[in-house]
């Protein structure tokens, strides 16, 4: 039976709905959710008692405990929860109401309640908010790639599922049903994705998110990293989004389809122009390609993200950009026949091991110094170059550091990346990163023992 | 106070109102339901199809009931939300009721035996919750605007603030296209920096968690904006 058109009552705020939702939900926990400046997922858990406190002042914890948070003079910090990322986990295995829990994203201000400086959340709400005042509004859309593997490894080296015979079941439906799983716990959790497909090296795994403004969608990073990690989990199996988990097979990437938006028309479609980019495209790209090596330490953080970075797997190397050549670090994909809301670049080079606020932030930083500055767009590369030497003239004669050294030393001498991080995080992450590499640089590596132990 | 349809009330139904202790009032014809509603609003409508005497002859069926049902939608145009109607109505005379789902709450056999209707109307008083629920129903979907649940197949949706203020801008005029700058001024506010895509995020969000078979209870008009359902039921 229908009873048509009550009136609407009036709306509460936020938090008070959120407080209902957990009283109606009986919702048991509530997690509240923060990115370290690594990139890794904080936690930890609330009773809903505490809620209301959490959203009028916060909740204190120790910050010195958290990659990147230290500060000598300031141990406590304050997780400020943000009503509107509230949702529920999807239950385990789908059995029970008993363990109903919940997340909430969270901003974090030091003790007197100025934001920190070192949350890489509000790193990326500040170069929104630097867009915003120039009238756009950043939509991301990452095509997430990861590896299935079995769950231990064997002689140090990873298995993937294809190859093993640990399953009674064929590794197909185990791969499926993880799929299918992870899927379902996405769209549940409010984030959509775009069906399309494909492994390109054995146990790789593809899902592309659906476009949403940067901030919700670096939120939906942190949140598919950890269901699909789960769900593999459940299944026994391990999800990693090392960027080069294989030898001799493509790596993992984070290929980042993205547009800016003003005044609800997408500010990158000229439909006028011969290629339908308009000149804030052009600018954003060259801005890109401009700060290309600088950004790439964070866009690719790790010392194994330089072994997926090379030539003949498909990922770029050259700093380059084109329409119709899949190689480029900058592509643009043909839209005409999708109309002008379709309309969008897309970055090649991040890894889904990067911290995607840092990652979002820098790259809109690249983007938008370009439209400011007007950098004149250079002629994109021809359909047929591929690879990684000097073709067709100065403009191709850059190249994407091709260690994680180098891209340090890029982004050291970078006043873009530097103001973009604030200098807490940008001093933090320089030190912790070149950390990493020494101590990379005092391996001796299974390569070196093949080619020269015996021969010299 | 309830609304008592025809106005000619017949003895054993009056003396069962005033010995249960109801406030009513006798409705005659589709003016009165307005004219003569009480300031706090009718608190439900009892409708006796076919006349005031159940034991005689004419009454139930055929032509004798146009103007209880006219009486009846006129109740719903004037309160639907808050307003229970249950309708008295002979045994042989139940395909009165086909067709008209909607005009009605629920329905007792007359002659009424007085513990039933009794019963009947303290359930209905129970489920319309003193008349402050607000329920919007639209298929398989259900917004409770008290508790702000909704729920599609009878399955919870678990929504974020801004989908629900969505959907529930969406469901208060099923049927309505509104465009993207509308529900963004509307559900989102003047202020708001997003832009008109931030409703096709929300939109696409919404839909994700309706699930496969129920993402088209949101329906893309093309290059208009969004309606909830395909027409209005009114």
């Amino acid at each position: 039976m229908t009873i048509p058109s009550p009136t609407i009552p009036e709306r509460e705020r936020p938090q008070d709905y959120v407080l209902r939702r957990v009283t109606e939900r009986r919702v048991r926990l509530v997690r509240l959710w923060f990115t370290d400046v690594a990139g890794q997922l904080k936690s930890f858990a609330i009773s809903p008692a505490e809620l209301e406190a959490a959203f009028e002042q916060g909740m204190v914890f120790d910050g010195s405990s958290i990659e990147g948070f230290s500060r000598i003079a300031e141990a406590d910090m304050v997780a400020l929860p943000d009503p509107e990322t509230f949702e529920l986990m999807p239950a385990r295995n789908g059995n029970g109401s008993d363990d109903v829990s919940a997340r909430m994203f969270c901003d974090i201000t030091a003790a007197d309640g100025t934001p920190f400086d070192g949350d890489p959340r509000g790193v990326l709400r500040r170069v929104m908010d630097r867009a915003r005042a120039a009238g756009y509004t950043f939509y991301v859309a990452p095509e997430m790639e990861y590896f299935l593997f079995e769950p231990d490894r064997v002689d140090g080296r990873p298995v993937p599922l294809d190859a093993g015979s640990y399953f009674d079941l064929t590794t197909a439906d185990i791969a499926s049903d993880i799929r299918h799983r992870t899927l379902n716990a996405l769209e549940t959790m409010g984030i959509p994705v775009e069906y399309s497909f494909h492994e390109d090296a054995p146990s790789q795994h593809e899902i592309d998110l659906r476009y949403a403004d940067a901030l919700t969608m670096a939120d939906s990073v942190m949140t598919f990293r950890l269901l699909v990690r789960e769900i593999a989990f459940e299944h026994g199996v391990h999800a990693t989004f090392m960027p080069k988990p294989l030898a001799g097979v493509q790596g993992s990437g984070m290929h980042t389809h993205m547009s800016l938006f003003a005044d609800g028309r997408n500010a990158f479609s000229d439909f006028g122009s011969a290629d339908g980019l308009s000149d804030v495209a052009r600018g954003f790209v060259a801005g890109l390609l401009s700060h290309a090596r600088e950004i790439t330490a964070v866009t690719n953080q790790l010392v194994n993200s330089y072994k997926r970075l090379i030539a003949g797997y498909e990922a770029p190397v050259a700093i380059s950009w084109a329409r119709s050549n899949r190689a480029a670090l900058i592509r643009v994909p043909p839209t005409r026949n999708e109309g002008e809301e379709a309309t969008r670049v897309e970055y090649r080079a991040p890894d889904p091991a990067c911290n995607p606020y840092l990652a979002f932030a820098v790259i809109l930083a690249a983007g938008l110094k370009g439209i400011e500055e007007g950098y004149e767009l250079p002629p994109e590369t021809p359909p047929s170059i591929t690879g990684y030497s000097d073709h067709g003239g100065p403009a191709y004669g850059h190249h994407l550091p091709a260690s994680l050294d180098e891209a340090l030393d890029e982004m050291e001498g970078s006043a873009l990346v530097a103001e973009t991080l604030g200098q807490h995080l940008f001093r933090w992450f320089l030190r912790n990163k070149r950390r990493e590499w020494s101590s990379y640089q005092a391996q001796v590596t299974q390569f070196e023992l093949d080619n020269y132990f015996a021969a010299v | 106070m309830y609304a008592v349809h025809p106005a000619a009330v017949s003895t054993e139904l009056a003396q069962f109102l005033d010995l249960g202790g109801y406030a009513w009032k006798p409705v005659a014809t589709t003016a009165d339901v307005t004219a003569g509603a009480p300031p706090e609003g009718w608190a439900g409508a009892i409708i006796r199809l076919g006349g005031g005497d159940p034991n005689s002859e004419s009454a139930g069926g055929g032509s004798g009931t146009d103007a209880a049902w006219a009486v009846a939608r006129a109740l719903r145009e004037h309160a639907a939300a808050t307003l229970s109607v249950l309708v008295l109505v002979r045994g042989n005379a139940l395909d009165e009721l086909t067709m008209r789902d909607e005009l009605f709450d629920d329905f007792c056999l007359d002659p009424f035996h007085p513990r039933e209707l009794e019963a009947r109307l303290a359930h209905l008083a129970a489920t319309s919750n003193g008349g402050s629920t607000e329920i919007i129903t639209y298929g398989p979907l259900r917004i409770n605007f008290d508790t702000y649940e909704a729920v599609v197949d009878e399955r919870p949706l678990d929504l974020t603030y801004m989908e629900y203020e969505l959907l529930r801008f969406l469901a208060s005029q099923p049927g309505r296209v509104f465009t993207r700058e509308a529900l963004l001024n509307q559900v989102w506010g003047y202020e708001y920096y997003g832009g008109a895509r931030t409703v096709d995020v929300h939109v696409r969000r919404l839909r994700a968690k309706l699930g496969e078979e129920n993402a088209d209870l949101i329906q893309t008009v093309r290059s208009v904006g969004y309606r909830l359902g395909t027409y209005r039921w009114r």
